[in-house]
């Protein structure tokens, strides 16, 4: 008998498979079940946005942002205003930079949700995927009625918000608070201890500090390998100052670190928006701002820290009503590019763990 | 008592024994569907949702129009699969699954199933032919996700049939014999009552080599749909889709079944009719194992194998032993 002959597969997962979150395309060459190397294709949701903002003014851009990352379109609203704001160095009211705050940190902790659903349902459990839904609900019905959106808001505008918080919402939203801490303990008994998961997730697709920072990774992704870093913190933007939240960091940068992270980031968020709630000032909630929107001449850069890491946006500006160029720093694509290396040597079934944990949105990624 | 294998073969007992078999096999299929009905109930209720709730009143018919639906479908057979292979796996895979019922008593007077004196050996023997449906189903299809799925199942089931069939030994030497008729009525006058207080341990490695078995969560490795789409049968359409759906459905059943008749004393039970008894326990049983479906994340493949080898057969050995020492000084 000769020797037996084995040869490698190409597997082709995405960009319409279940658990890609989207269209998002691997093509995985596989040995067995051990993958060998792994090349992500991306750009089936690719809409130009870059390009079509440099036809539009400033104010048309916003809903263009809502398209991003559709799973937190407030902080994307707020990333490019905020810009816009430091550009022309704007006055901004201050109920509507506590405004911001409340709906920016309810989105975070709504976009958190949809990750921990997700990426259950990705490891097999379906219920928490449900679960997670029903308090993602009450967020987004709140926003339903701060803005008139559920998925794709537009509510922030240069200067400010569009609308004032209709009478009777700030209550709800602190009704909401002690409702989603007690939810939160139910998903932690739920999940956090269960030991198939831990066994998925523990010691999977770690990424070193090193190799986080000369990824450029940001967000959860970086701070779950255990560097501080969070530019609420580190650089604080808008009001953040003001504020008293820790800082969710990991210690091994594995999956289950990363997932950990975002559990508790969630809360840090809840205290945000209690404290928010507590000192929010009476008065307009758009400040005043010219009619038309221009940026003097020049090249300006800010980033927030988005759900999903560094959410910046680059404008040069010519002095016109439009940006000559815009750049957006989306972390999902930045937070991407380290997939491949880690995946390499891993099991087949483990590949869904380990991008579902960097948690990626391709509305992001392709822009 | 009455059974058919003591019967002459003369032609009115040939009649009977078909009508049996046909009673029997209507029933279950029946039953089957509801089982399909049960879970999605169950699991909605869990998840807070509502489940079908569409087709006739509560929804009751909806198992019996998704069976009709796939009726109607187109048979698809892949350009590039095994041609009589892709056709064949479904029937291998499910013929054996309803032969297994056979042995099942499921009543105390029960003229319609056999009472074969090797039940046991009988159940895990033909439970295995399964296996070779699968394997084949996921080769013929030329697909790389049906292959994966199909060589999962294969590794998944061969390992767990050893811990399946090990627990089961604990039950066999206490009764001291493998006749499943027989096993029930020793628990009635068993001093330790049913079977599940001396062979706890023989219960727990049952019930997690039987989920196992089944491919369900948190063993659904086969058919893991974020990773593999649909598994084996990830390229079959119409009936023969319908006939891997089934088959695993009525091993979910019959497994129940074993675990009822081998454990919690069969049809046994005080003031209700028996097979009202047995309709109850294996209901519980079924009830439980959707209960784990709905709670757990799925298992990681590389510690599926270590489980079966590491954990399930030495404990079953363990058990074999404890209960052979127990019998000894008892």
């Amino acid at each position: 008998m000769g020797t037996l002959h084995s040869e490698e597969m190409i597997l082709n997962v995405g960009p319409q498979h279940p658990s890609t979150h989207g269209v998002f395309r691997l093509v995985v060459t596989i040995d067995g079940e051990r993958i060998v190397a792994a090349d992500p294709v991306i750009g089936y949701l690719h809409r130009g946005t870059e390009k079509l903002a440099e036809s539009l003014q400033y104010t048309q851009i916003i809903p263009y942002t809502d398209r991003l990352d559709y799973v937190a379109a407030m902080l994307n609203n707020y990333a490019l205003v905020h810009t816009v704001e430091y550009a022309m160095d704007l006055e901004i009211p201050e109920r509507a930079e506590y405004l911001r705050v409340i709906v920016m940190e309810l989105n975070r902790v709504a976009s958190h949700l949809m990750f921990i659903g997700a990426y259950l349902l990705d490891l097999g459990a379906m219920s928490p995927f449900l679960y997670v839904f029903q308090e993602r609900e009450l967020i987004v019905q709140l926003f339903n009625e701060i803005c008139g959106a559920r998925l794709t808001y537009n509510y922030m505008r240069v200067g400010g918000v569009r609308a004032d918080a209709p009478p009777g919402w700030l209550a709800k939203v602190r009704a909401f608070l002690p409702h989603m801490r007690e939810k939160l303990k139910m998903y932690d008994a739920l999940i956090s201890g269960n030991e198939i998961f831990l066994n998925r997730v523990k010691g999977m697709g770690v990424i070193t500090q090193e190799e986080a920072i000369s990824y450029s990774l940001s967000g959860v992704n970086l701070r779950s390998t255990g560097l501080r870093f969070d530019l609420r913190k580190n650089r604080p933007y808008g009001i953040y100052g003001k504020f008293d939240f820790d800082v969710v960091t990991g210690e091994n940068g594995d999956c289950f670190d990363r997932y950990w992270c975002r559990f508790q980031e969630m809360e840090q968020s809840l205290n945000i928006v209690e404290q928010a709630l507590e000192s929010i000032p009476d008065g307009p909630a758009l400040g005043k701002v010219p009619k038309l929107i221009r940026i003097p001449v020049g090249e300006y850069y800010t980033s927030i820290e988005g759900a999903r890491g560094e959410l910046g946006v680059y404008i040069v500006s010519d002095g016109k009503d439009k940006p000559y160029r815009m750049k957006l720093r989306r972390p999902s694509f930045v937070n991407l590019q380290i997939l491949p290396k880690l995946l390499v040597g891993q099991s087949m079934s483990n590949l869904i763990a380990i991008l579902g944990a960097v948690d990626i949105v391709l509305g992001e990624v392709d822009a | 008592m009455f059974s058919w294998q003591t019967q002459p073969l003369t032609g009115f007992n040939f009649i009977g024994m078909v009508i049996g078999a046909v009673v029997v096999l209507a029933l279950l299929l029946l039953i089957v569907m509801y089982l399909i009905f049960f879970l999605r109930k169950v699991v909605a209720w869990m998840q807070n949702r509502i489940g079908p709730n569409r087709v006739g009143p509560w929804g009751l018919f909806q198992s019996m129009a998704d069976v009709l639906k796939l009726l109607l479908k187109e048979d698809i057979v892949p350009e590039n699969a095994d041609r009589a292979l892709f056709m064949i796996a479904p029937i291998i895979a499910f013929v054996p699954a309803f032969m297994v019922l056979a042995v099942i008593p499921y009543t105390a007077t029960h003229i319609f199933t056999a009472g074969l004196n090797i039940g046991v050996l009988y159940y895990i023997a033909l439970s295995s032919i399964t296996i070779l449906g699968i394997v084949l189903g996921g080769w013929a299809s030329n697909n790389k996700y049906s292959l994966v799925g199909g060589l999962r199942s294969a590794a998944q089931m061969i390992s767990y049939e050893i811990p399946l069939g090990m627990s089961v030994l604990g039950v066999v030497m206490l009764a001291g014999t493998l006749n499943l008729t027989t096993i029930v009525q020793q628990q009635a006058t068993d001093r330790f009552g049913w079977y599940i207080i001396p062979q706890i341990i023989g219960f727990v490695v049952f019930m997690i080599a039987a989920i196992a078995e089944l491919n369900q969560t948190p063993f659904d490795l086969p058919e893991a749909e974020s990773e593999l789409v649909a598994g084996y049968f990830t390229e079959y359409t119409g009936f023969r889709f319908a006939f891997f759906m089934l088959t695993e459905f009525v091993y979910l059943f019959a497994i129940s079944a074993l675990a009822t008749t081998l454990f919690l004393g069969g049809w046994l039970g005080p003031w209700l009719p028996s097979w009202l008894w047995f309709a109850i326990k294996t209901s519980a049983v079924i009830f439980f194992m959707f209960w784990v479906r709905a709670s757990m994340p799925r298992i990681r493949t590389d510690l599926l194998m270590g489980l079966a080898w590491k954990v399930l057969i030495p404990v079953a050995l363990f058990n074999i032993l404890l209960t052979g020492l127990l019998s000894l000084l008892l």
